[in-house]
């Protein structure tokens, strides 16, 4: 009885939250209300019995997705007045074809029924008697090892990618250039000097041969503008 | 097993569904808010895999929406990082704007 409670509860500020998040005026009011979304469906996977995963939806979306949503938002200088423009011209259809897909789904899930033999279909049925975490621990790391690397690739993969994205060379930025460093010759970096008796190493010619000719100016042009990048 | 049906899952994660769908109509201009979107509507097939998952006793279910999970974050990763290199090229990140391939 409570928990059916708790499931309306909690049903009902997810569906509020979610229509919150793409009616809401201010993006970042919509990050924040994606937050309470996921939040809310967490409890949902707890009612359902999915601890670890709720958990892990609070961690990773949550910890993870929401804050990158919330830097993207709030690093972006966007005119959002004018992003929302045609607001009120995409509503009907918007609204039209919602209508008709939730009532589709409805009616299928209005008439579908369980296979009397669905249960001897079960890829990996629950083992009695262990926590829901231990479950998935004995399946993950030996059924489904290939989808559990798999996903670390893609892991791999997206983050790789977004480093590649994202990254921007900076005039400014000094880098140790290999070619340069092997192209050296001994004759251009090393002088012999014979230093006679009595005098210093200054007057001979000094160490510091061949002069270093103009040192190259280190110019700090992202010091004042850093917010507008380079166009 | 489950206390709450099954139904009332699957009713609440079409409703998420449909929400998210709306959303990309309703925001056509604003491809955060889409990306928003798309992760209520992999939200909803997350629900939908868990519900269906404790209502049958298979934890395959639970395994499949982890990977769901997964690829939920990657694709927002990467899209974030789109949108920011666009802005930073572009300095705007409307949808209609996004035509140098002309597509």
């Amino acid at each position: 009885m409570i928990v059916t409670f708790f499931f309306y509860l909690f049903s009902l500020v997810l569906v509020l939250s979610a229509a919150m998040v793409v009616t809401a005026r201010n993006p970042v009011h919509s990050v924040l209300f994606l937050i309470l979304a996921f939040f809310n469906a967490a409890a949902l996977f707890l009612i359902a019995g999915a601890e670890f995963l709720a958990m892990i939806l609070v961690i990773v979306y949550v910890g993870a997705v929401a804050v990158l949503f919330l830097f993207v938002v709030m690093m972006l200088d966007i005119d959002f007045d004018q992003l929302r423009s045609g607001f009120q011209r995409y509503l009907p259809i918007g609204a039209a074809v919602g209508a008709v897909l939730f009532l589709e789904l409805l009616l299928v899930f209005g008439g579908w029924q369980l296979a009397p033999n669905a249960v001897q279909f079960h890829a990996s049925p629950t083992p009695p008697g262990v926590s829901n975490t231990e479950a998935i621990g004995m399946l993950m790391y030996t059924d489904y090892f290939l989808l559990f690397q798999v996903a670390g690739l893609i892991l791999m993969v997206a983050m790789i990618g977004a480093i590649v994205l994202t990254l921007r060379e900076r005039k400014t930025s000094r880098h140790q250039v290999i070619a340069v460093q092997t192209a050296r010759t001994v004759a251009e970096t090393l002088s012999m000097v014979s230093v006679p008796l009595g005098a210093g190493v200054t007057e001979a010619g000094g160490f510091l041969s061949p002069i270093v000719e103009e040192q190259e100016e280190f110019v700090d042009e992202d010091a004042g503008g850093h917010g507008h990048g380079h166009h | 097993m489950m206390i709450v049906g099954i139904g009332h899952f699957l009713v609440v994660s079409a409703i998420l569904l449909v929400l998210g769908i709306f959303g990309i109509f309703l925001n056509r201009k604003n491809v955060i808010i889409i990306l928003m979107s798309i992760e209520l509507i992999l939200l909803a097939v997350n629900l939908n895999l868990v519900a269906f998952s404790a209502a049958q006793n298979d934890m395959a279910g639970q395994i499949l929406a982890m990977l769901v999970l997964t690829v939920a974050a990657a694709e927002a990763a990467i899209g974030l990082a789109i949108v920011t290199i666009y802005f930073r090229n572009r300095g705007s990140i409307q949808v209609e704007d996004v035509n140098l391939m002309k597509g």
